[in-house]
Parts: structure tokens; sequence; C-alpha cells
């Protein structure tokens, strides 16, 4: 059987990854050119390590945007005459190489990995973004007016951090519960708190002009309520949002082991932002309760919130990863970094490199996320 | 500090009932228990024998009622029976914990000294190259779960160099054949508390006082050896014992990589295999040992700070 040696097999990567490279290119330049004027993301040119971690999370966003272009076969593709075949093996038949290998359904690893960036890369920071906007829908009043709904937000909180996530997967993200309708209402449940949190921003705003508020008020629950159709009955009118039921399942899951923390340190920045000066003027200016968490502590909270960001977008992977793994969730020809490290661990005795892709493709995301994060803290305690 | 346990004592009881409510709940949903029921009667049942078979099993009932008697019987000590193993529950569970506890043992006796050396020596001197390499380090443990980590190091110890075993038999420990479970669990766990001690390590090294004590004539090391350590252990003993919900997860995932037949597998195990009664002791024995390093940890966190202890 042909194949390529290894230094045709790093050529054909590094020509297959050219729109990456360019694009790269491209946003390094720029973030250089203006990093006088980019805030917290300029000063990230001060940190080697910080660079790093965003060019390798660039890399990542970059291959999922054009995976189509890079990606060499057809992920789904199975191909019985190249089945575990070692990196560099050429596909005789349309004279195209496997350059990370074959899995043992003969389908083509190097297009898998990328393919499962597009889906790892989409779930993880949508879940993060949920999570934050529950977190902080109820951290921020959790921590500013305290009393007794704060103890049981609190309470709740600790309840659902106490247990160990994996016991929380194989509880929640089972067969036996997609029958059921509780993913439906954990989904329900979680995608009101964008609505109401973009209800109360505008209302905080601008709750004495009438001509903004009315409209605006009612485009977001036109907006809101077509969205939240389609993503928690599947029953878009126009038909455009829809999301599998494994897929929701999942999410939901993930949403609800990621929010508590968030709640934690929204509520724990809140408390001590609430005893600032700035917070006491716009308390004395007559500022309503909502406006001041809303406008005034909650943009000053933005740095730790950040970095914080980028540290649970890399831990969600991790859990996405860890869902795969034990074969939970996703369908089992999606081509995720979990599910592909479950399919092909148990051939590692066979073919070595087998495993390489995912494993490395899901380390380095999250390894590139974490650097960034911590050149982005470094950076921001400077000022 | 006797209303403090006492109160710590009534919140960690009444999470307990709702983390076992609520893993009941869960447990024994609908769809599982048909299963079961097919399963343990008969294959080809029709829905209404299904349902008879449900009814006459007791699942009928208002679950508040299913479990307070699982509760009854669970304080009792009878945690029910293995439809799996055909084995009552408790003949299954308490081996497999004791051998997750000799796992748990040695990586936390390998974790707690390293990371706490790591966590020290980067955050004695802040910014220093060697700060940088260590925090770069924990940084890339941190990165790497366990899943990925294990399968890499098999591939390495196991296929390639052929040192170690890349099955850990449980019940006949060797050196060959529990290193790598270990040291898979230690390298991740390392990176966390190791970036957690330094935190609170250059916390520490910044206040005024070291800096008096330092002004005054004091030598580097005696500062840190009897002025900032004392007061830079106290958070990272919090992390230790907080870390446990993720030692947990750890140990379930290593176990089923290493095929280890400790109390991680048979989670997994019981949970693929629709065993209710096993599910739903694993799931409580994991919440009570979570609950437990918690206590543990807000006592002993008063009890070492003082400052926590008379507010």
């Amino acid at each position: 059987m042909e194949s390529l040696s290894s230094f045709e097999i790093w050529f054909v990567f590094f020509t297959r990854l050219l729109p990456v490279w360019t694009s790269l290119i491209i946003v390094f330049s720029a973030l250089f050119y203006w990093r006088k004027h980019l805030g917290v993301i300029g000063h990230l040119c001060n940190s080697p390590i910080g660079l790093v971690g965003l060019f390798i999370v660039l890399f990542w966003v970059f291959g999922a945007i054009f995976a189509d272009m890079i990606a060499l076969f057809d992920p789904y593709e199975q191909s019985g005459m190249f089945r575990r075949k070692p990196p560099g093996t050429i596909n005789t038949k349309v004279d195209l190489p496997y350059i990370f290998g074959t899995d043992t359904l003969g389908r083509d690893l190097f297009s898998r990995m990328i393919y499962g960036s597009q889906i790892v890369l989409l779930i993880a920071p949508a879940a993060c973004l949920v999570a934050y906007v529950v977190g902080i829908t109820l951290g921020l009043p959790a921590g500013y007016f305290g009393g007794r709904s704060d103890t049981i937000l609190s309470f709740l909180a600790n309840l659902v951090l106490a247990f160990p996530v994996i016991l929380l997967f194989y509880l929640l993200v089972a067969p036996g519960v997609r029958e059921t309708i509780l993913p439906n209402i954990m989904a329900g449940v979680f995608f009101l708190f964008p609505i109401i949190f973009a209800l109360i921003v505008i209302y905080s705003r601008f709750s004495e002009r009438l001509n903004i508020l009315i409209p605006s008020v009612i485009t977001i629950i036109v907006v809101g309520a077509w969205l939240y159709s389609g993503l928690v009955f599947n029953a878009d009118p126009l038909g455009w949002v829809a999301i599998d039921p494994n897929e929701l399942n999942i999410f939901a899951a993930v949403v609800f082991a990621t929010s508590p923390g968030v709640f934690r340190l929204v509520r724990g920045l809140t408390m001590d932002i609430k005893t600032r000066d700035y917070v006491a003027a716009a308390m004395t200016r007559g500022e309503g309760p909502f406006f001041v968490m809303i406008w005034e502590i909650l943009p000053n909270a933005r740095g730790p919130l950040i970095v914080d960001s980028c540290l649970r977008v890399g831990y969600v992977t991790i859990l996405l990863g860890t869902l795969g793994f034990f074969g939970l969730g996703m369908e089992p020809e999606s081509p995720d970094w979990g599910s592909m490290i479950n399919q092909t661990r148990s051939y590692i005795r066979l073919v070595p490199t087998i495993v390489l892709p995912a494993t490395l493709a899901l380390a380095s995301f999250v390894l590139g996320l974490n650097l960034l994060a911590d050149g982005l803290r470094e950076e921001s305690l400077k000022d | 500090m006797l209303l403090f346990i006492g109160k710590r004592l009534f919140v960690l009881f009444l999470t307990m009932l709702s983390l076992s409510f609520i893993v009941f709940t869960l447990v024994t949903i609908e769809p599982n228990l048909k299963k079961l029921a097919l399963n343990q009667a008969n294959m080809r049942m029709e829905e209404e024998a299904v349902q008879s078979w449900l009814e006459k099993n007791g699942y009928k009932r208002p679950i508040l009622v299913q479990y307070g008697e699982w509760l009854g019987n669970a304080l009792t000590g009878d945690f029910g029976y293995s439809t799996h193993f055909r084995k009552p529950v408790n003949e299954v569970i308490w081996p497999k914990l004791w051998h997750t506890g000799i796992l748990m043992f040695w990586v936390l006796i390998i974790t707690i000294p390293i990371s706490l050396l790591i966590g020290i020596i980067a955050g004695m001197r802040e910014g220093s190259k060697t700060d940088r390499v260590l925090s770069v380090f924990s940084i890339i443990t941190t990165s790497v779960p366990q899943y990925v980590s294990g399968i890499l190091f098999t591939i390495i110890f196991s296929s390639w160099l052929k040192l170690f075993k890349g099955v850990a038999k449980a019940g006949s420990i060797t050196f060959e054949n529990f290193t790598l479970p270990v040291l898979t669990i230690v390298i991740y766990d390392i990176g966390y508390i190791a970036r957690m001690t330094r935190a609170s390590m250059v916390e520490v090294m910044n206040a005024q006082y070291i800096r008096t004590a330092r002004l005054k004539g004091m030598s580097f090391i005696s500062v840190v050896f009897k002025h900032a350590l004392r007061n830079a252990l106290i958070a990272p003993f919090t992390v230790i014992m907080l870390q446990f919900p993720w030692l947990l997860t750890g140990v379930v995932i290593v176990e089923k990589l290493f095929n280890y037949k400790g109390f991680g597998f048979l989670l997994v195990a019981a949970a693929d295999q629709n065993d209710i009664d096993v599910t739903l002791a694993c799931g409580v024995v994991a919440v009570i040992l979570v609950l437990t390093t918690q206590l543990i940890s807000d006592i002993g966190y008063a009890f070492l700070n003082p400052r926590i202890r008379f507010s």
C-alpha cells in the first residue's frame, strides 16, 4: 500500500491549513498594529504566554470556520478497505492521503478532527454563555440584596456543586432521561434567563424613555419567543432554529453543571463591588437597584469575569470530552473529540497514533484557553 | 465554635436529604423502571404487563412514599439488591469502595507534598524565572484531562517503553500495574493545587508583616518558614478538601480507562446496566463523601483561621 513519508505528511498538513495560517497572520498583524487602541486585548502583546494561548485558540476557531476547505474527506464516509491505517496511507481510489490515518471504520481522522472542532467550538462557548447569563441574572440580585433569596439560591448552588460531575451526567444525560420531558424542562428554564436578562438590561436603562423602551421590549419578546420555540420545543414556525434532542440534553446538563459556579463568582464580586464609592454615588443619585447592578456593578466586574470565562470554556470542553469518553449524549457517528477518543482508544495497541488527533486537539484547545486566561489575568492586574 | 459546627451539621443534613432525594428521583424515572421490568421479568412483555409489574413491585406509589421507604432501609444499612450482580448491594459496594480508597490514598500521599512544594517555590518569588516555569507547568497539567493523559501515558509507558502495565487489577496491586492510574490522577491534580498554593503564597508574601520581617533583617528563608508558610497554607487546605468532587470524577475516569474495578467502575457499570439499587447506593455514597470532606474543610478552615472563627 502506498504511503507518504513523514515529511510529506507534515507538508500536506501545512498546505491544507493555509486558510488558517493566512487568517492568523491577518489577525495578529492587525492586533500588533492597533495594540494601543484595543484595551486589554492589546495589552496581551506584552505577554508571550497570553499570545501563545490566543494563537492556539484562534487556530481552532479558524479551523472550525474553514473546515470545509481544510478537510480532505467527508468525516462520516466509511471505507472498508482502509481500516485503522497508519498516518500517511494514500487512498488510491481518489488519490488522496489519510494524513493522520483512519479509524476502525475507515474514516479519515484528520477530517474528523477538523469537523469535530466545529461541534466543540459551538457547544462549549454557547453553553458557557447561557450559564453566564443564568449566573449573572441570579448572582447580581443575590449578592446585592442578600437576605433570604440569597440564602436559598446559595443553598441550591451548593447542592449542585456537591455532586460529582460524572454522577450528575450519568443521571441527566442518559437515553432514559431523553424519553422524559426533563431535558426540555431544564432547557425551558435556562433559555428563559437570556430573555429575562435582556428585558432587565433594557428596562433599567430606558425605564423613563417610553419611545425606546416599548419597541425594544416588543422586539426582545418576539425574537426571544421565536428562538425559544425552536430551541426548547423544537417547533420553530419558520423552521430555521432546530436542535437535536441529544444536543439539547447535553446542552442543558452542561449549563446545569456550570451555572452554579458562575453564580457563586458573580455573587462574590457583587458583594465586594457594592461597597465601592461609585455605587454609593449612583444610589445617592436615585438610580434604581437594577440600574446599579447592570450598569455600575457588572461593567466593573468584567475583568475577573473575562478571565473566568476563558477558563470555564476550557472546563466545559473537558466536560464535553468526558461525556464523549463515556459514550453519553452524542450520537455515535459524531466527530466530536470526546466521542473520537472513546471510539479509538481500544485500538492503541494496534495503531498507537490512532488516538493522537482527538486527544491532542482537545488538550491543545484547553491549554490555549488556559494560557490566554493567564495572560489576560496578568495584564489586567497591571492596570 | 460549637454553634458553628452545629449550624454546619444542620445544613449538611439538609443538603444530604435533598441530594439523596434528587438522586432517587432521577434514578427511578419511568423509562429506567420499564427497562428494569423488561429485564427482570420477560423481554417480550406487553405494555399492560409492564404496568402491572411496576404496580406489583411498588413503583407506582407516590415518589415520597418510595423515597421514605428506601431512606428507612438505607439508614438501617440495607441498600437493596443488585439486579446485575445478583447479590445484596452491601456485598458489592464496600469491597469496591475499599479498592478506590487505596487508589485515593496513594494519589493524595503523592499529590499533596509535591503540589504544595511547587506552589510554595513558585509563589515565594513572584515573577521570577522559576515561578514562570512552574506556573506554565501547572497550567499544562491542568489543561490535559485524565482521559487524555491516561491514554498518552499508556502509549508511552506501556506500548512503547514497556515499563508499566496499561491495565490495573484491583486486589493484586503491584508497582507495575498501579503506577499509571495513580500518575494520571496525580498529574491532573498537582497543577490545580499548586496554582492555588502559589496564589495564596503570593498574597501572603506581599503582606505588610512579611515586609516588616524582612526589613528588620530576618533572612529570606526564615521569613518564608517562620512567617509566610503558616498563613499561606490555610487556603490550599480548603482547596484540597474541596477538590473531592473533582478527584472523584477523575477516579471514575481513570478506573474506567485502566479497568480498575473500584467504586467508579461500579458506578459506571451500574448506570450502564440500569442496576437501580447499586446506582442509588453509589450516588448517595459519593454525595456523602463529598459533603463530609466539605464539612471537614469548613471546620478545619475555621480552626486554622481565627479571623473566621470569631466573626
